[in-house]
Parts: C-alpha cells; structure tokens; sequence
C-alpha cells in the first residue's frame, strides 16, 4: 500500500521584475511534473544532482514551497489542497531531516527546547514532566547522553547535530520522514553511523523514508525504490539492485559511471560515460527530451522535440527515453563519447 | 631525487590565550615527477594546512612552521616570500575548492589569465591572448574566445573550475597541488574534472598531489596514498596495496564505513565510532586510540611509530594493526622516512 | 580483566586532558567575552562615570548652577571672563555662573535626552521593522503589501537628511526640550527599523526557520519564537551606537537654538551654543562641554562595538 503518492506535481518559482510593482517575466521549473509513489515502511531514494529540484519537491511534500499544480496525497489526503492550519497539524505525521545540521538548529535553543517545540506545537504530552520523558526516551534512542538537554547546538559534533536533527523529527512519531542530504555534511566516518541509526531506526519505529541525496552510493545503499531527477522531473525508477544492475537511462548510466567507488580494481576496469557540458537553465529547459543536449545516445528523431514521458518496461523499470530497449538491446551505441577529453589533444 | 620531499613538517597555531594548537604534527612524505599521490583524511586532519604551507600561503603571524619541504633541493617553508612568489605560478601551482572564490569576480577571465602570462612569461598583447584561449580550450572550454571577455560568475562551477586549472598550468608547473578539487562539483563534472587532471599528469609530466577526503577519488588517481588523522600520516602505501589491505585500524574503518555503488543493497556499514574530538594526544599515545577497536594498553604509552607490519613500502602507525589474511607474523621493520 | 578496567581509565584521562570547556546559551556567552573585551570595560567605566555623574550632580555641585553669583566680575562686551580659580574650578561662565556646577547639573538633562530619543527610536523603529518583517516571514499577500506600503515610508523618512527632518519637527512642536528628544528620536526610527527588518529577512530564510516549520510549528511563534530573537543582535548595538549620535545630535539641536527655551536650565548642547559667542574670549567655555560630549559618545561608541563583537557568532572561539 502506498502511504505517499504524488500526481503530476509541479513547482513553478515566478521570475519577477519591475521599479514599482512587479510583473512575473518567467518561471523556474524548479520541479516540472513528477509523480511517483512511496509505499509504507519502504525507503524511497530520490538521487540528482545540484538544480534538479529534489530539494525543492521534498519542501514541495511538505507544504513548505507552494505547489503549482498536481496532487500530494498522504494516506488518502490531498495535502495540496489542505487549508494551511490543516496542513500544519498534519505536518505531525510527514517529518523532515535537514542537510546542515547546525544552520536546521536554532542557535539560541537548547536542546530540550528544541525537541519539545514539536509537540507543544501539536499538543503531545499532557505536561511538562510526560514530554520530558519521550524526549529523554528519543535521546536515548539516537545515541545522544542523557545530559545534552540544557546544552546547546554549537556544543555539540556534526554527527551529534544530526542525530538532534532526527530527534526532533522522530519526537512527533511521524510516518512518513523525508530525510533531505542527511549526510552529505558529516565526515566519512559520521555518515555511516547516521546511516545505520537511520535504517535501525526505521526497522524499530516501523517508518517510511524519502531520502533525497546526490550521492548514488549512498542512495543506493539505503533506498527500496530509487528515483533519478534530472532538471525538474523523473528520468528512470527502478528497485535499487535493478537499477544497479541495468540502468536503463542514458543519464542514470552516466551519473552510475561517474560515481567513484573505493576499489582500484573497480575505478581501473570501469569505461566512464563522460557527460559534455553543463545542466541547463531550470528557467529555460530544453524543448523535448530534456536530457538531449548532453545525452551521448541522442537521435535524430524525437529527441530534441518530444518530451518522453516516463512509461514503465517490460522489467520493472520505469524510464523517460524514447529509445531505451533500443539503447539496452545495443541497436544505438553511443554517438557524442567522450566529447570533453577529444579537445584536451590540442 | 623526489621532486618533493616533505620531512616532518609540524604546523602550530598559537592560540589566544589558550594553549597552541598543533595542526600538523610531523608529516612526512616524497612526490616524485610526474606522481599523482594523495593526502587523504577528514576534516581536521591538518591536510589542507599542509598544502597551504607547502605554497607558503599560511599568515605568517600566530604560525609556526617545523621541518622541511624540499623541492628540487630548495626549501619551501624558509623560501623569503620574493622568492616564493616566483616559484608559485612557475613550478609550483594550487588550485582550491572553491573555484568562485578564488577567482576575481569584477576581472574578465581572459584577464585573469593574460596577467598570469604577462608575470611568469612575459607574454603580452595579441600573443598572450592567443595563449590565454589557447590554454582555455586545452583544460575543455568550449568557445575560448569567447568566454575570456566573461566574468567568472557567468561561467557554470565545472567551467570556472576548468578555467582555474587552465591559470595553473599556464606555465606548466612541476608540481600541481589539488585541494579538494572536485568536492563543489556534481559528480558527472567531477569526472569531468579528474579526466582533465589524469591527462594533465599524463600528457606534461606534472606531478600532482591530490588532496581529498574522497576514498573514491583516490582509488581512481592516485598511485602513492597516505591517509593523516590528527595531523599524522597513520598510513602510507601504494594505491592497490592501502586498499587491498587497510593495515592501519583507521583507514580499514573508513573504508569499511562507505556505502559502495558496488555492493549489494542491505550489506552493513561498519562505522568509526565517536568523533574526530574523542582524541588524545599523539605525546601520550596513539590519537585514534578512543575511537579505536582494538587499542591496547600499549597504545597509550606514546607515540607510535611508522612500520612496515606486513608488506615492505606499506607502512602504518599502529601497534596492533590490522593484517592481511595469510599475512606473516608482524615484522616490525623500523620504517625509514 | 583488570587490565581492561585499567585500559578504560587511563583512555578516560587521557580524554579527559584534551576535552575543552562546555559554555552556556549564546547570551551568557555573549556576556562571558564583553567581561573579557577591554574595549567593553573602558566603554562601561565612562558611561557608568557619566550616570553617576547624572544621577549625583545636583547634590555635589558646589553653587546653584542658574544663580548669578559673581556678577560684578563678567563683563562680556569688554570681552573680561574669569578663568579657573580656588573657588571656581572651571571658571565663570558669561552670566557669571559657575561653568564647574553647571557642568556637574547639565550631565543629566544631556543624558536624558540621549536615553529617551534612542528608546523612543528604537521602540517604534522595532515596532515597525520587527513588525513589516514579521508580516513578510508569515507570508501571504497581504503582508508582503503590508511590508511594502510601511517600507516605503521609512524610505521617505530616510530620504530627507536627518537634520532637517529634525528641524522640521522642532519647528511644528515649538521650542522645548521634549521637542528635542522627539526629534532626534524619530530621526532615529528609519535606521532600526530598516536594520530589523532586514536581520529577520535574513533570519527567515535560514534552515531552522524551514526546520520549525517543517515541525508544524505555528507560523506566529516561528516569527516571534525564532526569527525575532535571533535578529535582535544587531539592534541591540545599533542602540548603543545610536546613544551617543542622540546626544550630539541633541547638542547640535540645542546649539541651533531648538532646546529648552529656559536658557537657565544647564544643558551641555546649551552650553556649547551659548559659548560660541565668546570663543574668542573664553575658548575654554566651549572646550568644556564638547569634551564632555565627546567623552560620552566614545563611551557609547566603544561599549556598542564591543557588544557587536561578543554577540557576531562567527567570532565565537
């Protein structure tokens, strides 16, 4: 059964301009149509890179960013169209875990005021005494000592930070944690134990995860189901060891080659997909697919002037590429490869 | 001869009223021509100090320097600033995390360049010009001419990126020193940036010293690796050796703490437990000890020393570390270096 | 197993050696670095000095500061003043006052007229800057339009130079020494309510903002929970810079003849106006109060600066 379910969702940020008043001269399409379904109990692992608008559909989940257009049903609700104090009572039961750890705390708080804000806010706990003990109970929970509660965030590591960060999500008992770049400030050696309180957590408080990261080893490691954004909306969606083995997009198989992985037997025997240029403007998206400025398989043919929407394959993967069996089954082979290291001879 | 040979250099800070902070604590090591090799570690670990001070970058009030770093027989960190100011952007070149901030961001690239041509070479006019988009669309940037009439914010981060390698090779330096170099970037342009790196080393012969907290990185560009914690070389080995057998417990904790693309969903992570504060003093013993598996009442009798347990060139700073299976009973050879 | 026990404890102290002292809320360690500035210490000593000056100066003053004791040995046409002497420590002044009691008074009307116009500057600055942020931090159109139509007025306000707009209200109240506070104070009012505005603007968009509203946290108390509280930093020191500017803005009104219409009343800016006249006879008449002056406005100044650097949290050792 899926918990979270999102239709064709779009976030459009007005471009405005103006001395006096001020008229919209354009849009960025910050998230442009993206619909995908997150069962309970499951993670789902939302990967891109910088600008392709995951952070902002995660916010767009929340209510926090408005939505344009489309429907974000949470157990059987359209949060898109809740009333805003509605929407705020619901926001008990869909939390959210911050990248920086330090900027998501309140520097003039400490942490008992930070983790009891939450439910003052949604009237859990009939007294001050019963809040303290779920909010001793949660710090225990995430490894953090019993004495943090009157110190403060600057007083405490990165790691620590995190761990408070998912605290006072957890605090609320929520169902549905979007956790935005969980790790991706933390030291190497934090973030595999942010990882592993994560997914402990998840297994002992039956939760459901979105994690929206940019790094595909860590999304890997951690999502069920696993979402490729690239400018604004989904370009392939497969279950994680799937899309592993088969990426079947030309822009999920470019990002998966460029990944490092710590082995140089690995890093020596890979072939790179190296990509040529740079994202687009979200302000000006390409017309058409809108990878094909980049794409090293780009067609003649409707590439450039249909938008492919995502359609599901025989295996279970969901892609937007017109040629994708075309691409798998080796009747396409690469026609722009390794454009950028050509120029380097000169 | 190495082309660099950095001998126990140690890099204190003078603390306001409170005690000294060392950041660097005798490190040593040697890059060789045309050698990529890394300096690997997480925050704190003193390896972004170490570059700034091998380019004689570091204020010269509250800092003191220990040690020495030859190259080619002169030693940098007693080099007058005259003379350091010369060798950077001729011998010796750096290019930093950030690349918007370490460009001028009210001077044109083309400027930028032509300055550094007119200073080290004395190009001037239409030749440096020529040079400039010349060296443009050497480091991959499409339409040269072009983009040195723009600012840098007008370029993409990988471009601005690529334009800072291209101010560092302008006069083809022996030694390139790369801090953090991809870790702004997304990772296709991060590929992007390390292919242009790899074909630099390989095509002119520069040496380059990597730093970077990416093991993934390393794995892929490296050939000699050394792995600091707390302003220490722990570990120090040859790209396939350090990861085939992670001999010193923290750089086999690390790697066994990143999530791999490669590995199977679901197969654990083993994480270093605590932070990089739950330290001691390298004076009173082996500064991972608390974060440690298997320290032993040994560790915490002073410093350890550098040794090869298992493997000759494979040296690690540990009294109980972590040897390869089938590995002979540990030969404490006292490592030289 | 003892060796173990053993293993643990010696790790513990050497731990313990090298783990650095915890501090408290970012206010108390605010304060733990102002006690620690000297800049703040000079600061403090000179306005302290200055308030007990005020609070005492009636009471030690030697003569009635309005009293015209010495009248047969000032003769201003002829240009005769009467220097520091055994009785008079300062001197006379034109109407043959004692400068030295006057001073001694003057302290505390300068003073009061500094306080009063900064917190009137700051109360309705705060009022309307904390309140067009506010309204920007909750949202929604309308207080966007709310934030804009009140903007656009302090912009007007802080258009017209300050001076003039001070004059301007002097002129329409008539002269007295509540004009004078007023004055100063409104001029005031643009510059704490554009510099509040703008630190919740920035507060607004920061990550704990999101967080807390992400928690489902009401928008009212994340506007005056969290965004107000950590925008009051630069406030708090722009009212101490502000004191001093008030007070020689003060003068600078009761020099141009706007003060209390008493010219009896002994106020340091009175004074300063009312010396001008002699300078060429009697420089230090004029030397007196400005120094006074001077010396207030640099205690100001030196405890507002230091008071910038202990709450900036990227100084934070």
């Amino acid at each position: 059964m899926s918990l979270l379910e999102l239709d064709d969702v779009k976030v459009h940020f007005p471009v405005k301009k103006g001395l006096v008043f001020d008229r919209t001269v354009g849009h960025v399409y910050a998230v442009d149509g993206v619909s995908l379904s997150v069962r309970a109990g499951q993670t789902y692992g939302l990967v891109g890179e910088s600008g392709c608008g995951k952070t902002t559909l995660g916010r767009a989940i929340l209510r926090l960013v408005d939505i344009t257009e489309g429907a974000v049903v949470f157990d059987g609700t359209d949060l898109a169209k809740l009333p805003d104090e509605e929407m705020r009572r619901h926001r008990q039961r869909l939390q959210m875990v911050f990248q920086d750890p330090l900027g998501s705390l309140n520097p003039r708080q400490n942490i008992e005021s930070i983790l009891a804000e939450g439910m003052a806010a949604h009237g859990i706990g009939a007294d001050a005494g019963e809040r303290r003990a779920r909010i001793t109970q949660i710090l225990a929970r995430v490894g953090l000592p019993a004495n943090a509660l009157s110190r403060y965030p600057h007083e405490f590591s990165g790691g620590q930070r995190q761990r408070i960060g998912i605290a006072r999500a957890l605090v609320l008992e929520p169902d549905l944690v979007i956790c935005d770049e969980p790790v991706s400030a933390l030291d190497v050696s934090i973030q595999a134990q942010v990882l592993n309180l994560l997914e402990e957590l998840q297994e002992s408080m039956g939760l459901t995860y979105l994690v929206i990261a940019h790094d595909l080893a860590v999304v890997r490691h951690i999502s069920d189901v696993i979402g490729v954004m690239y400018l604004g909306s989904l370009v392939e969606e497969a279950p994680s060891d799937l899309l592993y083995a088969e990426p079947r997009h030309p822009y999920t198989r470019a990002l998966m080659s460029a990944v490092p992985v710590p082995d140089p037997a690995v890093e020596d025997a890979r072939e790179r997909i190296l990509l040529t240029g740079d994202l687009p403007s979200p302000a000006a998206p390409p017309p058409g697919c809108r990878f094909h400025t980049r794409c090293p398989w780009k067609q003649e043919t409707r590439c450039a002037t249909e938008r492919p929407a995502l359609r599901e394959l025989a295996d279970g993967h969901r892609v937007a590429c017109h040629w994708a069996e075309e691409i798998a089954d080796g009747t396409i082979t690469l026609t722009a490869r390794e454009k950028a290291p050509a120029q380097l001879s000169g | 001869m190495p082309l660099l040979s950095v001998d126990e250099l140690t890099i204190t800070f003078a603390g306001r009223g409170q005690r000294d902070a060392r950041a660097v604590d005798g490190v040593s090591f040697d890059v060789d021509q045309g050698q990529v090799v890394g300096l690997v570690g997480e925050s704190g670990c003193g390896k972004s100090v170490t570059s700034l001070a091998l380019m004689g970058l570091l204020p010269g009030r509250g800092v003191r320097l220990g040690g020495r770093a030859e190259f080619d027989g002169t030693d940098l960190l007693t080099l007058p600033a005259a003379r350091m100011r010369d060798l950077r952007g001729t011998q010796l070149a750096m290019i930093f995390q950030d690349p918007l901030s370490s460009l001028n961001p009210v001077v044109p690239i083309g400027v930028q360049v032509t300055e550094i041509l007119a200073r080290h070479r004395g190009m001037r006019g239409e030749a440096a010009r020529k040079e400039a988009a010349h060296l443009l669309d050497r480091v991959g940037i499409p339409d040269p001419t072009r983009r040195l009439k723009e600012y840098p914010h007008q370029l993409s981060g990988g471009m601005r990126q690529r334009a800072l390698i291209a101010m560092a090779v302008a006069c083809a330096p022996r030694l390139l020193i790369a801090d953090e170099p991809t870790t702004a970037l997304d990772v296709t342009i991060q590929a992007q940036i390390l292919e242009l790196l790899k074909e630099l080393v390989d095509q002119e012969g520069t040496a380059l010293l990597m730093i970077t907290h990416d093991l993934g990185v390393v794995a892929g560009l490296c050939e000699q690796v050394n792995v600091l914690y707390a302003g220490k070389v722990v570990e120090s080995a040859g790209r396939r050796a350090l990861f085939d057998a992670p001999t010193h417990p923290y750089a086999h904790g690390l790697l066994g703490s990143i999530p791999r693309l490669d590995a199977p969903r679901g197969e654990a992570l083993r994480p270093i437990r605590g932070s990089i504060n739950d330290r001691i003093d390298w004076a009173d013993g082996c500064a991972f000890a608390p974060r440690c598996d298997r320290y032993t009442m040994e560790c915490l009798t002073g410093t350890p020393a550098l040794t090869e347990p298992h493997t000759p060139g494979h040296q690690a700073r540990c009294v109980n570390p972590v040897l390869p299976e089938g590995a002979t009973s540990p030969q404490r050879t006292e490592a030289t270096g | 197993m003892s060796t173990k026990t053993d293993k643990i404890d010696r790790l513990a102290e050497l731990t313990a050696s090298t783990e650095t002292a915890t501090g408290g809320s970012l206010w108390v360690e605010a304060w733990r670095r102002l006690k620690q500035s000297k800049m703040a210490i000079i600061g403090a000593v000179v306005i302290g000095a200055f308030v007990i000056l005020a609070v005492i100066g009636p009471w030690v003053a030697p003569y009635d500061p309005t009293a015209q004791l010495w009248r047969g040995e000032v003769f201003t046409n002829r240009n005769i003043f009467v220097g520091p002497r055994a009785e008079n420590w300062f001197g006379l002044d034109h109407l043959a006052r004692d400068e030295f009691s006057r001073l001694l008074v003057g302290a505390r009307q300068t003073l009061l007229v500094g306080i009063v116009a900064t917190l009137l500057g700051f109360t309705i600055g705060a009022l309307v800057g904390g309140s067009a942020g506010a309204a920007l931090t909750l949202g929604g159109k309308l207080g966007q339009r709310y934030d804009t139509v009140v903007m656009r007025v302090i912009d007007m306000m802080l258009a017209l130079p300050s001076l003039l707009l001070a004059v301007t209200i002097a002129a329409v109240m008539g002269q007295s020494l509540t004009t004078v506070m007023v004055a100063v104070g409104v001029v005031q009012i643009p510059i704490f309510a554009r510099l509040l505005r703008g630190a919740m603007l920035a507060q607004g968009g920061k990550d704990y903002v999101v967080a807390a509203q992400a928690l489902g946290v009401r928008k009212r108390r994340v506007a005056l929970g969290h965004v107000l509280p950590n925008s009051l930093s630069p406030v708090i020191v722009q009212a101490t810079l502000s004191l001093a500017t008030a007070i020689i803005e003060a003068a600078a009104l009761s020099y141009l003849g706007l003060g209390n219409p008493d010219a009896a009343e002994p106020e340091w800016g009175v004074m300063l106006a009312q010396a001008q006249k002699y300078f060429d006879a009697a420089p230090m008449l004029a030397v007196y109060p400005a120094l006074g002056i001077i010396i207030t406005a640099l205690g100001f100044t030196l405890l507002g600066e230091a008071m910038r650097e202990a709450l900036d949290p990227k100084l934070r050792s």
